[in-house]
């Protein structure tokens, strides 16, 4: 066989070489969380079926269990986004707190629906599960960010604080 | 660690320290009620149907993943374990379609039947339920995964058995989704399997699929007839007629699993080119007659043949598939008349090492604690599928694989030496490890217990004698446990019934017999037989199926019957004598080849011939069987001197082309090409192509003495320097000689 060259940018072979080695070698694999991060950092934001397989590829991993991976974590995009990826969580403690005023205000601010991203590609909306900030419910994610006790008005501020 | 005492329903149990609830409950007879726990797969214990009540646990444990300790009490259907089965079992249905009366597993469905035994007949859930869109897997599983329980046996089939992770479950929660997510057709060579794994109809058979239902089978015990392992199978027919194949257990073999080849190849048993009638050749014509006509009139053309060119221009050739009684019969027939040019090994052109090399005993059980393993010209999950499942678990158990092979092929674990080389370098590469000069000898003087594989490419190399002679050095060298994987089911069954010649067989004779022998597709030098056949004076031919060839030239035409039609054995590689009994009606008036042989034999006037039964005939092979050979291990010290500078050919047989049942198989023809790609095409590295100024797709003329083909270049990074990659068994490359041996490539202008 011929040596495979990965299609992933230098750059990022390196740091996901340097992320890897906290692992045992033959246990690389687990370094796929990070490495996809890092992949969809440098594709503005989402992964493609490519950069997938070129992670697999990588990491000496069966293309499926990447796929697996980047699916079962709201944490990765399978589709291009906004520039800020709005989470609002709807889960039991925020949804007994009417987390639904906030997705339905914020849908009537933007004029998306959730799993949507304004037409300047500026907000994409979601509704996700539990982000473990149950004590100060209802709240929402955006990028890195936690918000929380949110209200509409609070949202607005939020929202217009935002490049 | 000694045995512990449990109790399970009230009786008491002895277990294994480490073991499962549900393996001691299994191993006394108590059911407890699963859909992911399968005894050849890893815990997983997502579905929770086989909830029990455990003495002093809060709450119903699963029993597949509870390990047992001393004292246990456990509580199958206490109010409890019920209760939460029950529970579970509406919990499964919430968003499950409920289509049985048209779903192909309806009858034999894991889910139905739990349903009925531990379910209830209402559920609190009303509300609108969840639909999967299918996927398009290939020719051989359909697919309905609204069905699906997600129960992952499938997926962890891939990753444990299989050795090839095509399955996987996306996305979570109610979301998640059994899919191979971009559209992919499944490419194991044992994907099959998870038709019987799934306990749902989220995965059934293509090719069955809506023909019959489970109630309406006839289930019957068989042999499976396409490679040396012998897996056993049942077949299900209805009025008399085979319908589907699945794997029967049998520990030492196939476990539960079989082979996609061994499943799927019934299709091709019922193809149109079935012979139904006998049929003589009149005035250049063939036409069809009487069984009693066609037996006089091979009397009369085959006494006129011998007697005009004396009993040495008689020649026999059969089918390694056929059963021990056909072989035993056929080759009888011939040395009572007084030829003993009889031969089975139709692909093979080389027996320099004597005529004494017999395959040997070997048990798939030797690779269980292999730390090292050596495929020799091997393609191991193509030829023999099953043995591939066995390496890949010893591979899993952390054995090292290693191989020489003329092709880089794609195996489904990693190599961790390997040489790649042409043909012509084939000698010389296995001298080397025989010499202990390179880092394949490292790895193999390091290891406790070796085994070597024998495969296909080895012993249809043009210099196979050698091989196998330095095969056994090595064996010999190394303590190895050497296998010789032959081609088709019965190889050694030919051996023992005595079905080889004692002296090289001629090129040409007069007259022929041929017993399930497609001329252009089974033999090693397709050309050169058929060119023979075309200028004999008499050809009989026991034949299953039409073949173009054989239309040509036999004189006469006897319809004879495929294993699942007729009692037979098969010895496998591990020495198992596997009888069987026809399970299906015979097509038309094909008879049971050993029937034909034996009123032939008749016809010819020839005595000891008068069997009642194929078990008669299976007794006094028995009696007279040929004592194993012993190998006798010659020295070797010359490099055969081979020509570096000529390209040479490899040869491999298709995966689904290898005998003339597979090669009619619908289902397995339609997967053929994804697979390995284009066959018809001669492929080479990127350096041979520069070297003979050639473009991939370019039409060339590939040439072997006088025989010449065009086709396609395609270029293949798995062929090495020196070599091309031309298949043999199909249509493409039918006028070709050798599988192995040199090989001209000439541009057309
Ligand atoms: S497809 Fe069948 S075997 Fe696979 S997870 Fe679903 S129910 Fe289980
Ligand atoms: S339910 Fe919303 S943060 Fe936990
Ligand atoms: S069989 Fe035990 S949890 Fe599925």
């Amino acid at each position: 066989m011929t040596e495979k060259k990965s299609s992933l940018p230098e750059n990022i072979q390196r740091k996901i070489d340097q992320w890897v080695t906290r692992y045992p070698t033959e246990q690389k694999r687990s370094g796929v969380l990070q490495a996809l991060m890092f992949v969809q950092e440098h594709n503005g934001g989402y992964l493609t079926e490519a950069l997938m397989d070129a992670v697999a590829d990588y990491l000496e991993m069966p293309r499926i269990a990447v796929y697996e991976v980047a699916t079962f974590y709201s944490l990765y995009h399978l589709k291009p986004v906004g520039r800020h990826v709005i989470d609002v969580c709807t889960n039991i403690s925020c949804m007994l707190r009417d987390s639904q005023c906030i997705v339905d205000h914020i849908k009537k601010r933007l004029h998306i629906n959730a799993n949507e991203t304004t037409t300047d590609g500026k907000f994409t909306l979601r509704e996700v599960e539990c982000l473990a900030a149950c004590a100060a419910a209802p709240m929402m994610q955006i990028g890195k960010k936690y918000y929380e006790n949110l209200t509409p008005e609070k949202v607005d501020t939020i929202l217009d604080g935002l490049e | 660690m000694s045995d512990i005492e449990i109790e399970i329903d009230g009786q008491t149990c002895t277990a294994a320290p480490n073991q499962m609830v549900i393996q001691v409950a299994d191993a006394v007879g108590i059911y407890i009620p699963r859909f992911c726990y399968h005894k050849h797969l890893s815990v997983a214990a997502n579905c929770r149907m086989c909830l029990v009540e455990v003495e002093k646990a809060p709450k119903p444990m699963p029993a597949c993943a509870t390990p047992v300790a001393a004292g246990m009490k456990v509580f199958t259907r206490s109010a409890k374990a019920l209760a939460a089965q029950r529970a579970v079992m509406e919990f499964l249905l919430i968003n499950h379609p409920l289509d049985c009366p048209i779903c192909d597993q309806g009858g034999e469905c894991e889910l139905q039947d739990l349903s009925l035994g531990y379910g209830k007949a209402d559920s609190y859930y009303c509300e609108g339920k969840r639909s999967v869109k299918d996927e398009d897997i290939g020719p051989l599983i359909a697919t309905d995964m609204t069905r699906c329980i997600q129960c992952t046996r499938c997926v962890r089939f891939g990753t444990e058995i299989a050795g090839i992770r095509e399955l996987g479950a996306t996305d979570r929660g109610e979301n998640m989704e059994i899919t191979t997510y971009i559209k992919h057709t499944i490419q194991s060579e044992v994907s099959g399997n998870i038709i019987d794994l799934c306990p749902v109809g989220a995965l059934t058979s293509k090719p069955y699929r809506f023909t019959a239902r489970a109630w309406e089978l006839v289930q019957s015990a068989t042999i499976a007839a396409h490679d040396c392992i012998g897996s056993h199978l049942y077949a299900h027919t209805r009025d008399g007629k085979v319908m589907r194949v699945v794997p029967r257990e049998n520990t030492a073999l196939n476990e539960t699993w079989i082979s996609d080849r061994d499943r799927f190849s019934y299709e091709g048993l019922y193809h149109e080119d079935r012979v139904q009638k006998p049929m003589i050749r009149e005035n250049g014509k063939l036409k069809e007659v009487s069984w009693q006509d066609a037996f006089a009139f091979a009397l009369q053309g085959l006494q006129r043949t011998l007697n005009r060119s004396g009993v040495a221009e008689l020649a026999g050739l059969i089918s390694p598939s056929a059963t021990l009684e056909e072989l035993y019969l056929f080759q009888k027939l011939l040395r009572s008349v007084g030829s003993t040019n009889v031969e089975h090994r139709l692909r093979q052109s080389d027996f320099s090492d004597a005529m004494s090399v017999a395959p040997l005993v070997f048990s798939l059980n030797e690779f269980s604690d292999a730390d090292v393993i050596l495929l020799i010209g091997s393609q191991i999950h193509k030829e023999q599928p099953i043995a591939g499942v066995h390496v890949q678990k010893a591979f899993k158990r952390g054995a090292k694989i290693i191989a020489v092979n003329m092709l880089d092929y794609d195996f489904h674990f990693s190599l961790t030496e390997k040489m790649i080389v042409a043909p012509q370098a084939f000698v010389s590469a296995l001298m080397e490890i025989n010499e202990g000069k390179n880092a394949m000898a490292a790895v193999l003087s390091s290891a406790k217990k070796v085994c070597i594989v024998l495969g296909a490419a080895a012993q249809n190399h043009m210099q196979a004698g050698l091989v196998r002679t330095l095969a056994e050095q090595i064996a010999k060298k190394y303590n190895a446990a050497l296998g010789i994987f032959t081609e088709g089911a019965n190889a050694m069954g030919a051996w023992i019934a005595g079905a080889v010649p004692e002296k090289q067989m001629p090129t040409s004779a007069k007259a022929y017999l041929l017993l399930n022998v497609e001329p252009d597709k089974d033999c090693g030098n397709p050309a050169a037989t058929v060119h023979a056949l075309r200028a004999a004076e008499f050809v009989v031919s026991f034949s299953i199926f039409h073949n173009p060839i054989l239309q040509a030239c036999a004189h006469v035409i006897f319809p004879i019957v495929p294993f699942t039609e007729t009692s037979g054995t098969f010895v496998n590689m591990a020495g198992d004598w596997q009888s069987f009994t026809g399970v299906a009606n015979a097509v038309g008036e094909a008879r049971p080849a050993w029937k034909v042989l034996r009123v032939l034999a008749n016809y010819l006037q020839l005595s000891g011939f008068d069997y009642e039964s194929s078990e008669e005939v299976r007794r006094e092979v028995k009696e007279k069987s040929l004592a194993r050979v012993p190998v006798v291990v010659k020295e070797v010290n010359v490099v055969a001197d081979i020509p570096k500078n000529k390209i040479y050919r490899v040869g491999d047989i298709p995966i689904y082309e290898v005998d003339s049942i597979v090669r009619r198989a619908k289902a397995l023809q339609a997967i053929q090409p994804v697979m390995e790609g284009e066959l018809a095409a001669v492929r080479m590295s990127t350096e041979m192509l520069t070297q003979l100024q050639l473009r991939e797709g370019m039409e060339v003329r590939v040439k072997q003495g006088e025989h010449s083909v065009r086709l396609p270049v395609k270029l293949d990074t798995h062929v090495p320097g020196g070599a091309v990659f031309v298949p043999g068994g199909i249509e493409a490359t039918k006028e070709l000689g050798n599988l192995f041996g040199e090989i001209e490539i000439e541009g057309i202008d």
